[in-house]
């Protein structure tokens, strides 16, 4: 399996997380991005994410080696959702193993802050109100 | 002699389409404003990354036949 996937449908976390166990491991971090019912004010009824899914994945997996490369971890998964999510549902999901837990917090919220700003996937935020609009911050 | 040209997110819906095939263009910004022009695109292509084939490229490089481009709004997943 690979470090970081598009998932279309709702994935378990704890079978994600399994892929990272390791003897070696004294610290495992992770995140969860969940479908939040505001944004800049607007009351949100669902979410629907959209991808360019080859190159999602290819950069997705770049960014996992690279925490490899900073961090002194052990190993590092991501999964995001594409499709429409309702409130609370799991959009995105990081984990990272590590010998202690300083580097395992630190590459965790580096690779989250990485696939924001760099992997290609769209946001379309559903309002109360009855509108729709894509996000392109 | 064409180019496949996908789009996604708010360029997908301006457009109407997914993708299309479209002669080979002479240059990936001149593509863009053709395309800017006939679907009322909004975004400016400074604030789009580019792609050729499933790798982002630069907006200078050379377009060849067969091509799949796509041009990409800001992202914002997470």
């Amino acid at each position: 399996m690979r470090a970081f996937r598009i998932a279309e449908a709702p994935f378990e976390i704890a079978t994600e997380r399994l892929r990272l166990l390791a003897h070696q491991a004294g610290a495992y971090v992770s995140f969860e991005g969940w479908v939040r019912d505001n944004n800049e004010g607007r009351a949100v009824i669902a979410l629907a994410y959209a991808a360019y899914q080859v190159l999602a994945e290819a950069e997705g997996n770049r960014i996992v080696d690279e925490a490899k490369a900073r961090f002194d971890i052990l190993d590092a998964a991501c999964v995001h959702r594409i499709g429409r999510l309702e409130l609370g549902e799991l959009a995105v999901w990081v984990g990272v193993s590590a010998g202690h837990r300083d580097e395992a917090f630190s590459a965790c919220r580096w690779i989250i802050d990485q696939v924001k700003s760099r992997v290609p996937i769209w946001k379309r935020e559903h309002y109360a109100e009855g509108s729709e609009e894509w996000l392109h911050p | 002699m064409s180019v496949t040209v996908l789009y996604f997110a708010s360029l997908r819906d301006a457009a109407g389409v997914d993708s299309e095939v479209l002669d080979r263009p002479e240059s990936l910004a001149a593509l863009y404003q053709s395309l800017r022009a006939r679907h009322g695109f909004s975004l400016a292509p400074e604030r789009l990354r580019v792609a050729i084939d499933g790798a982002f490229s630069d907006w200078d490089a050379t377009v060849s036949d067969g091509a799949e481009i796509a041009f990409m709004p800001p992202v914002s997943g997470g």
